[in-house]
């Protein structure tokens, strides 16, 4: 009876706290990933309703049924609610849910921040659709294109909702990729080296490192955009020196890896399941994993494709054309790949097969239209028309909507525990099937035959009218489809007999436990030493539920992990992770109180909401670590290891790495835009004259000295550390004097020409970097106060230190570069 | 307005690139899922269990196949895209500025006109693009590809009619709730133009 008493003890560990606060304060990542899913499935229901309606709307020309304002604000909508609150959400929820399951460990490296990511989602996009419900929806386009969605043309709050809406929303895609990658690096299986991972942590590997990466340009172009709404800086404005083409570039600076993030998981889904369908390894590990990392590393060098028409030279677009067919290579590895899977295996015809081979037909055509499209002279044409439409859906339809289905009908046995009921999902399969391609097949052609996208209307003459009509019988026979697929997830859920474990004889780590999957995942990890443990040993599951592997044990409330060594897997800590919290929901309330403040024009507000959140993100990290010295644990196996709290190297070092390089990206974003309006905008130099001053870059390099200096102090002597951290806050507040002079007597009023607009926000934004150095370096002297940081404990000490010197180096290269450019002028 | 009925040199060179694509493109599709048809159907062969023939599918089908088309492929529309540049002197240079919403062609003679551009046939003109409010399109589907206007900024496109006729023309690029109807016509005459034609574009 061991196995049943790890259970009882364990799940009182793991358990949510009862009733409706558990709800609220859950931080569980079977929870909140079964939550991102069924949140990601109603935004695309809602999506899908609009889409429907915009097929209603063109079935017939010259149609009464909606005006250009109101069509405006539903294609807008399709377009932003299917990519942001859809696909990407989608895409978090699977790997939320699958991850620590897939790497054998008990949750995420950070509970707090999956369930803030889940709010700040879900208060964002049902504020997205409420103003789609009041009629102030954005709806200048998903891509939302100044000037059309500046001040001038766009008076209403329609494009700041977009902006603000889509920035909340955001946190969750950026905390959701911090998090997975340091999962995937740090909470593995014993022995788990990079090379024995499951192909799909590779995939969401990738993805993650994408969106740190893909997202800084657009969440710096949207808060751009939004500070000339609210305020008149010029960034945009080609009359006082701004340029249109900046919001182009970062938005597809994000736009175009966007696309890959949104493909990669689903890629990585069909790696996992063609091979257990095809009853084979998949065939080409290594080379897959090189293909994923090179179509990650490609698709940052592609952006301009979506920009063939704006005038940039030819030669030019040569480069970024070339860049953009080169995508083809990685993609056509990993389809002859599972081609090659198949046909060494001896495929089963499962329901799941069926969206697979949906995903072949649908996204192989996809791919040969973006090839075209990837070409000049046919992109010129092609541009902005139907064809666009079509290939657009061929490809994230076919590269993420099929694969998802068939992953749904994979998994659906691990969440429910139950299998499939009846036929109905084969028939959901050919109605969505077939009404796809009957809806955007000759969509294409319609395209080639002249039809612009995004019109509301169009002409008798035109000779488009039968095409829409099939296109629009086609999207209403995929409407059913998708709700027969809802009607049998549902009923699967609620009428399917219990299934075994393991019920596809898969090999991954998911399947050795029970299903529905038990609050802790596994009663004790696993230790690896090949690709597929459960092909070694089909027994796995039933030794870790009888506590058989590391850490099967049950302290306290204490939820434990095993942390291991970034390459080898080699067991290095056990992490300690927080039980259940209000704090993620609190904050999240407190960050959509400043999102409100702002699309409510109460600019005197933000600032309120901005100490709020200071204070929250206090409390939080406040309520992490221990006084107590834990000493070293006896993980089982004869390991044994320290805790989180006592090794430099814990899961919150490499989390702040990766915020700071998203906070980094986004300052080499805007660095970038500021370089780009300089050589590129109208209407440069700005006029007046401009003074030469080197007093306030002084102060500032000598404040960064300090702060640098003071940060790093306690780590090597601790007897130095209280002194350390108040000389390190302080170099920062030198340093923020120093921005602050220097952009005061030097720098003309911002909303002057955009080369102010610029220096002032690169000023705004080293500010605020040097000011979070000034927090987090009180903090440490509030825990050593508190006896949280000790010698023995000196992990916080140098995570503070990397925040500290990182804003301390941003202000020094700001002031430099606001002083130089002045000289220059 | 249709690109696979091109009046101009500049469409016709397109619209041959892209009946090439299309016939590359299915003859690629084909492969794929013949492959994926054998690889699911083929029963009881003797290379079954031993890894199939990695080499092939991933350095020869994944690899080389596509460097090989690719490099051509490119090759053909760089080459096509640089006998669309507008090199060469023009015949003349019209000035474009689009505006929500309506189009304004000002020729060289100095005399302009709104929501019609009339062309000589079978001569380059180069239009130089602006805009004076939000980002438009201009799109002639049978003479040649797409440019937009950009505020602040001049973009030059070359176009040639083939023969003389209406042309047929659209905003391509989302500019607001006028977009769908923001269009205009192309006449393009043979030399010269008659007076009353002149007349009646104004």
């Amino acid at each position: 009876m061991k196995a049943l008493e790890l259970h009882r003890e364990l799940t009182r560990i793991w358990q949510n706290e009862p009733g409706w606060r558990g709800v609220l304060s859950s931080v569980s990542h079977t929870d909140l990933g079964k939550r991102f899913i069924v949140t990601a499935a109603a935004f695309f229901g809602i999506g899908g309703v609009l889409a429907m309606l915009i097929r209603a709307q063109l079935a017939t020309p010259q149609s009464a049924f909606a005006g250009p304002e109101v069509y405006g604000q539903i294609f807008t909508m399709h377009g932003s609610i299917m990519m942001f609150l859809f696909a990407i959400p989608m895409l978090e929820g699977l790997a939320i849910y699958l991850l620590p399951k897939i790497l054998g460990a008990r949750d995420l490296a950070y509970p707090r921040l999956t369930a803030l990511g889940w709010w700040c989602y879900l208060f964002g996009g049902t504020i997205m659709i409420l103003a789609l419900l009041g009629g102030v929806a954005p709806d200048a386009g998903w891509f939302l294109y100044p000037p059309l969605s500046g001040r001038e043309f766009t008076p209403g709050i329609n494009s700041d909702v977009w902006l603000l809406g889509i920035t909340f929303v955001e946190i969750s895609a950026i905390s959701a990729a911090i998090e997975i990658v340091v999962t995937i690096l740090k909470f593995r299986a014993a022995n788990m080296s990079l090379t024995r991972m499951p192909i799909l942590a590779w995939y969401l590997l990738a993805t993650a490192g994408m969106i740190i990466f893909g997202f800084p340009p657009l969440i710096l172009a949207s808060i751009l955009l939004e500070v000339e709404r609210a305020f008149g800086w010029p960034f945009f404005q080609p009359e006082l020196g701004g340029s249109p083409l900046l919001w182009q570039h970062l938005f597809w600076l994000f736009g175009h890896p966007e696309v890959y993030i949104i493909f990669l998981p689903a890629a990585g889904a069909l790696s996992t399941i063609i091979p257990v369908m095809a009853r084979t390894p998949l065939i080409g590990y290594s080379a897959i994993v090189a293909a994923v990392l090179a179509l990650a590393f490609l698709s940052f060098g592609l952006w301009v494709h979506h920009m063939f028409t704006t005038g940039i030279p030819h030669m030019a677009l040569g480069f970024f054309s070339a860049a953009s067919v080169l995508v083809a290579i990685p993609t056509a590895v990993q389809i002859f790949a599972w081609i090659g899977t198949i046909w060494a295996g001896r495929p089963k015809f499962t329901l799941p097969m069926y969206y697979i081979l949906g995903f072949f037909i649908t996204f192989v055509i996809g791919g040969l239209t973006g090839v075209m499209l990837a070409i000049v002279p046919f992109d010129q044409q092609a541009h902005d028309t139907a064809f666009v439409t079509a290939h657009l859906h061929y490809v994230l339809v076919g590269g993420f909507v099929f694969p998802m289905l068939a992953a749904a009908y994979y998994w659906l046995p691990h969440v429910a525990g139950r299998t499939r009921v009846m036929r109905v999902g084969i028939a959901a399969f050919w109605l969505i099937f077939i009404g796809f391609n009957l809806t955007f097949l000759h969509m294409h052609l319609t395209g080639l035959l002249g039809m612009p996208r995004r019109v509301y209307t169009y002409p008798v003459e035109a000779g488009w009218t039968t095409l829409n009509l099939i296109s629009s019988i086609g999207g209403f026979m995929q409407a059913f489809g998708f709700a027969l697929f809802a009607i049998d997830v549902a009923l699967q859920r609620r009428l399917g007999s219990r299934t075994r474990r393991d019920p596809w004889e898969a090999e991954t780590l998911e399947w050795a436990m029970p299903t529905p999957p038990a609050q802790y995942n596994f009663a004790s990890l696993p230790t690896v030493d090949s690709r597929e443990p459960l092909t070694r040993n089909r027994d796995l599951g039933a030794d870790l539920a009888g506590g058989r592997g590391l850490l099967g044990r049950a302290v306290g409330r204490r939820r434990e992990t095993l942390a291991v060594d970034i390459a080898t897997g080699t067991p290095e800590h056990v992490a300690i992770l927080p039980g259940p919290s209000l704090i993620p929901l609190q904050t999240a309330l407190v960050i959509g109180g400043f999102f409100l403040s702002l699309l409510a024009g109460l600019y005197w507000l933000a600032p309120v909401f901005i100490a709020a959140i200071s204070v929250m993100v206090w409390r939080w990290v406040a309520t992490t670590g221990t006084v107590r010295d834990l000493g070293p644990i006896d993980a089982g196996d004869g390991f044994c290891l320290p805790t989180s709290f006592a090794v430099r190297g814990s899961v919150g070092y490499w989390g702040s790495i990766l915020a700071i390089a998203v906070s980094a990206t986004l300052f080499a974003s805007l660095i970038f835009g500021y370089l780009f309006l300089w050589v590129v905008a109208p209407n440069w130099p700005p006029s007046g004259q401009f003074d030469v001053f080197f007093l306030e870059p002084a102060i500032v390099t000598l404040g960064t000295l300090l702060a640098v200096g003071g940060g790093r102090a306690g780590l090597r002597d601790f007897r130095k550390a209280k002194r350390g951290c108040l000389a390190s806050a302080g170099g920062s507040v030198l340093a923020i004097t120093g921005l602050l002079l220097g952009a005061l007597r030097h720098l003309p009023g911002p909303t002057e020409h955009s080369f102010a607009a610029a220096a002032w926000t690169l000023t705004g934004y080293a500010i605020f970097s040097a000011g979070v150095g000034i927090l987090v370096q009180l903090f440490i002297c509030r825990r050593i106060a508190s006896k949280h940081v000790c010698a023995e404990r000196p992990n916080e000490m140098g995570i503070a230190a990397l925040w500290s010197d990182y804003g301390a180096g941003v202000a020094l290269v700001v002031i430099w570069l606001v002083a130089l450019s002045s000289a220059v002028l | 307005m249709s690109t696979i009925d091109p009046a101009g040199p500049s469409a016709s060179r397109v619209a041959y690139l892209w009946w090439w694509m299309l016939g590359g493109s299915i003859l690629l599709a084909a492969l794929v899922l013949l492959l994926l048809l054998v690889a699911l159907f083929r029963r009881g062969v003797a290379d079954r269990e031993t890894g199939g023939h990695k080499r092939v599918w991933i350095v020869g089908l994944g690899l080389a196949m596509p460097i090989a088309v690719l490099m051509v492929l490119l090759g053909f529309a760089l080459w096509i895209g640089e006998r669309n540049l507008p090199t060469g002197p023009p015949a003349q240079t019209i000035e474009v500025t689009a505006y929500n919403y309506g189009w304004e062609f000002c020729y060289e003679d100095g005399t302009c006109s709104q929501n019609v551009l009339r062309l000589p046939t079978q001569r380059p003109v180069d239009l130089d693009i602006r805009s004076t409010d939000v980002i438009h399109s201009l799109w002639i589907p049978r003479l040649a590809g797409k440019m937009d206007a950009i505020p602040g900024q001049v973009n030059r496109l070359r176009i040639e009619a083939n023969a003389p006729g209406i042309y047929e023309a659209v905003c391509a690029e989302y500019c607001g709730i006028g977009h769908a109807g923001h269009r205009f016509v192309v006449e393009a005459y043979d030399d010269p133009v008659p007076d009353s034609m002149m007349e009646l574009a104004r």
